[in-house]
């Protein structure tokens, strides 16, 4: 590895198939693979299996999300976000409609509060499960998987109750939530995290201990904090490494104050501290759900403020403000007072941060998205260099990449 | 925007922050506005002085900003605000516990900034990702490359004077070797 | 009739008539049928409801359409063969694994001798030796359609395949050793006739997994190791090298590989149950003078057919509940224990048969 050029010349002798005793094969993991969820595509430079090189290509899902929204209404980029982070689509509602409350500098009714953090908390753990699942599947541990996604099927069957989808949940607004609570919800989410905690203590028992497992996560992808930080990680990555940053706590948004839950932290930052760090968090986060299940009060779950929430059907037909509002509302669209903000919340992979700039008219002049697995996918050469080809797969189960969410 | 909220030196002392304090009290000539709109402790600085600026944030230990959280730019063409274009860095500090928003302007015939590549590992794909989208030219950066956009596309999609439904070229179907370059990672 | 008789006694005839009944009353059809099973009971491990899609009218057989409905398919499916492979090698490469797989079949006896007529191809003297060169062959299936499929993922899986198939043969040797020392023969008749010896009386027999525990785990390991099944199967390794050196086949071919799998799950699970339980013997029948010679027949068919299906539910049950081994872990795994441990179980043997001698 230390002449590039003769690497370099053993690559084209290969490539040109003159030169037998190449050493160095270049190989096209991705776009499509069955390791690469969503599109990425690697290109990695193999000496016998262990990888020398790897070049990183993403933007197969490039929907110019950020452009979309610059040409749309404030109200009308919430469904756009549903598609960003497709496994936790209500994290980025939350965080989008906290965003654009900061730009207003209200805050949402705390019942809507409560309800944020329990729906934001059950899209966390899908999140954690379907990434685990995966990640485990794809090294063999194929029944943890489908355990997982029984898991996760509770609680998306809890998220199209509360919201009508599954994933196009479309659910917050601007200072408050769509709908309430519905009927006996909170008694069925009892029910539910009693059957997760059931999936989980025996998929725990199934692959936590297990030795095969452990040998192909341990000391894998292990990542120093300096780099960690150096290269922008956040969540459960950064845990993993030992960092206890997360944004639920280091910027207390929300009603998290109020919760008493812990972060875990891992010590090498390999795939397996990773796998640890998200599976107690799984543990903390149905301790979060439970602990503002209790704590909901009552009251509105959507602000009374004029020209935030469409007024009530009978207001439009029976008063002339009401009337007005909706008119304004639906022709102009909400109008933030001009100013930036960037407004960070803990989105299942690490911070979610959205970077909004308004001049006061009804069209946003920026949003950004801060994804968290960008910095991620930027770090995979770094990780997996050094390591087999076959590592590949848990590293990048790890990382939990999210293609809506890395090309927007 | 900028006239509005940005609060003057003489008219609003209080409530900058320790952060923008500090930074005018270490680069008094270098720092043009300054506000903290909703709590965002925001700094805008010249070009010139943008490299030795982050240097500090990243070294001081009075700021030691760990990580680089996000960079992007704002095409500010349709709010008619000179110059056009607005870096837009966001920085964190995990000893302090802050987050700073740092800005410098660029005008659209000279959108190039230095590259801050070799401060914080993220900042290469930021960069690469920025430039894909606005044009602008980091100096220094090792591999400038589109990211998200192929090597095919024309303009800057992010630039306000995009049409948000221009047609562009399909990609051609191209040789391995042609598209890599090997060893940039190891 | 006489005269068909005696052509059918002639031996050449006999064994070509054994083969064809044992292939196709016996391996073929419990190798479709495991596919099934597989994944009937892979479903039921994973809280799901499995293949029961296919249908004639409304019968649907519980997923058992399933079996036609692929075949069909594979057969059906055009049968294509990569831009630049080599294309000889390339489309005889996947019928090597399942003629080496059928081929062990030959040895097996599966009931007890009647006169001269014996329930087995062939009992020829080296035994069990026939075994081992018989499996070094399927390795050329996994290497050849590897090499020739010019597709890297299929080479650095035939690459994979290659290597860990001729380390493995090694220790499935070694671990055999105790059993050939105790038994005192490679003759397969011989080793299952010793099975059929009691300790303390009538009371425990001298099955090979009581004499050589050691050697059983070892063995079994080694065997299954060999076929690549999970959690060996790093050659395959579905997730990074997508399906290794079948990736490029389609239609039957690719069908032959997955049969051969199958196939190979038999051989192991009835090599298993001849060499380490007793083969077809059924324990304490001996005490029963008076049974009639056709019961005896039925009942050792059934105690093997019994033993044989555990063994192919067991490696099933294996695949579903593990993970994988990396590549380099498995051949880890060989070197740096089942080497030594089979190496350690022969010296012990030997030390233990001249002590009691």
């Amino acid at each position: 590895m230390t002449d590039m050029n003769l690497l370099q010349s053993r690559i084209e002798g290969d490539s040109s198939g003159e030169d037998f005793s190449a050493s160095v094969m270049s190989i096209e993991i991705g776009p499509a693979h069955p390791a690469m969820h969503g599109i990425v595509r690697f290109t990695t430079h193999l000496d016998g299996e262990l990888i020398v090189g790897m070049d990183t290509e993403i933007g197969y899902l490039h929907r110019g999300f950020e452009k979309e929204s610059e040409n749309s209404k404030w109200i009308q980029v919430i469904p756009y976000t549903d598609r960003l982070n497709y496994v936790s689509p209500l994290l980025n509602n939350i965080g989008y409609s906290m965003a654009v409350e900061k730009l207003y500098g209200i805050e949402a009714p705390r019942r809507a509060e409560f309800t944020r953090v329990i729906m934001g908390e059950i899209s966390r753990i899908t999140d954690h499960l379907t990434c685990l699942g995966a990640a485990a599947m794809e090294i063999g541990a194929f029944t943890f998987f489908l355990w997982f996604i029984k898991a996760r099927e509770y609680l998306w069957e809890l998220v199209e109750e509360m919201t009508g989808a599954r994933l196009t949940t479309n659910w917050t607004r601007f200072g408050g939530n769509s709908t309430d609570l519905p009927d006996g919800f909170l008694t069925e989410l009892a029910d539910r995290l009693a059957k997760l905690k059931d999936v989980m203590e025996e998929c725990d028992k199934l692959l936590t201990r297990n030795k095969i497992f452990i040998d192909r996560v341990k000391d894998i992808g292990s990542f120093s904090k300096e780099d960690a930080l150096s290269y922008g990680f956040t969540g459960p990555l950064l845990r993993a490494c030992g960092i206890p940053y997360d944004v639920r706590r280091a910027d207390s948004y929300s009603v998290y104050d109020e919760l008493d839950f812990e972060i875990p932290v891992g010590s090498t930052g390999d795939c397996f501290d990773r796998f640890l760090v998200r599976m107690e968090e799984i543990r903390q986060s149905i301790n979060i759900i439970e602990q503002a299940a209790d704590k909901i009060p009552e009251g509105p779950f959507m602000t009374d403020e004029r020209m935030l929430h469409y007024p009530d059907k009978k207001d439009v037909y029976g008063n002339i403000e009401g009337l007005i509002d909706h008119f304004k509302l639906v022709m102009e669209g909400h109008q933030p007072p001009a100013g930036e903000i960037y407004m960070p919340i803990e989105g299942g992979n690490g911070e979610i941060g959205f970077y909004l700039v308004s001049d006061g008219s009804g069209d946003p002049v920026r949003v950004r998205l801060r994804p968290p697995c960008f910095n991620f996918v930027a770090a995979m050469p770094a990780m997996t260099i050094g390591h087999y080809v076959a590592d590949i797969v848990p590293i990048f189960g790890s990382v939990n990449m999210i293609g809506g969410e890395l090309d927007r | 925007m900028g006239e509005e909220i940005s609060t003057k030196e003489a008219e609003i002392p209080q409530d900058t922050g320790e952060l923008t304090s500090l930074l005018r009290q270490e680069f008094p000539d270098e720092i043009t506005d300054y506000h903290s709109h909703r709590g965002d402790e925001t700094v805008v600085i010249k070009r010139d002085s943008f490299e030795p600026v982050c240097r500090f944030l990243r070294e001081d230990s009075r700021c030691s900003f760990e990580i680089m959280m996000d960079l992007t730019a704002v095409d500010r063409l349709e709010m008619n605000e000179e110059p056009r274009f607005e870096m837009v860095y966001h920085f964190k500090s995990l000893t302090h516990a802050r987050r700073l928003r740092l800005k410098v302007r660029l005008t659209e015939d000279d959108c190039k900034i230095a590259s801050i590549h070799h401060l914080w590992k993220a900042v290469d794909w930021y960069e690469r990702e920025c430039f894909d989208m606005f044009g602008i030219h980091f100096e220094g950066h090792p591999d400038l490359r589109r990211i998200l956009m192929y090597d095919e596309f024309e303009g800057h999609p992010l630039r306000k004077d995009y049409p948000i439904d221009k047609q562009q070229p399909l990609s051609q179907l191209k040789e391995v070797d042609e598209r890599h370059v090997y060893g940039r990672h190891t | 009739m006489e005269v068909l008789l005696d052509i059918i006694m002639i031996p050449t005839v006999l064994a070509t008539i054994k083969i064809a009944v044992i292939i196709l009353l016996f391996v073929m059809p419990l190798g479709t049928v495991l596919t099934l099973m597989e994944r009937k009971w892979s479903a039921m491990i994973q809280d799901r409801v499995g293949p029961n899609r296919a249908n004639i009218g409304k019968f649907t057989g519980h997923g058992a359409l399933h079996l036609a409905a692929d075949g069909l398919k594979s057969i059906f499916k055009e049968d294509t063969i990569p831009k630049g492979a080599d294309s000889f090698l390339y489309l005889i490469a996947p019928f090597f694994g399942l003629i080496a797989g059928v081929a062990t079949f030959a040895i097996i006896p599966v009931a007890g001798p009647i006169g001269d007529f014996t329930f087995q191809v062939t009992d020829v003297e080296p035994g069990l030796l026939f075994i081992f060169a018989i499996t070094s062959l399927s390795v050329y299936g996994a290497v050849l359609a590897g090499m020739s499929s010019n597709s890297k993922f299929a080479l650095l899986g035939g690459t994979r395949a290659s290597a860990q198939m001729i380390s493995y043969e090694v220790f499935m040797g070694l671990a055999l050793m105790g059993i050939f020392m105790v038994y005192g023969t490679t003759r397969v008749s011989g080793i299952v006739d010793g099975q059929n010896e009691y300790w303390f009386g009538h009371l425990i027999p001298m099955w090979g997994v009581l004499t050589q525990p050691l050697g059983f785990v070892l063995f079994f390991t080694a065997l299954i190791a060999e076929t690549k099944r999970a959690p060996f199967d790093a050659p395959e390794g579905e997730s990074e090298i997508v399906a290794g050196y079948f990736l490029e086949y389609s239609g039957m071919r690719w069908s032959a590989f997955m049969l051969a799998e199958y196939v190979a799950l038999v051989g192991v699970a009835s090599l298993i149950t001849t060499l380490f339980f007793g083969g077809y013997h059924v324990p304490w029948l001996h005490l029963w003078d008076s049974a009639p010679q056709w019961l005896v027949t039925v009942l050792q068919i059934i105690k093997f057919s019994v033993f044989t299906l555990f063994f192919c539910w067991f490696q099933i049950q294996l695949r579903w509940t593990v993970p994988k081994f990396r590549f380099d872990q498995t051949m880890a795994l060989g070197w740096k224990k089942l080497l030594p441990l089979s190496l350690v179980n022969i010296i012990v043997t030997a030390f233990v048969i001249i002590a009691f001698s």
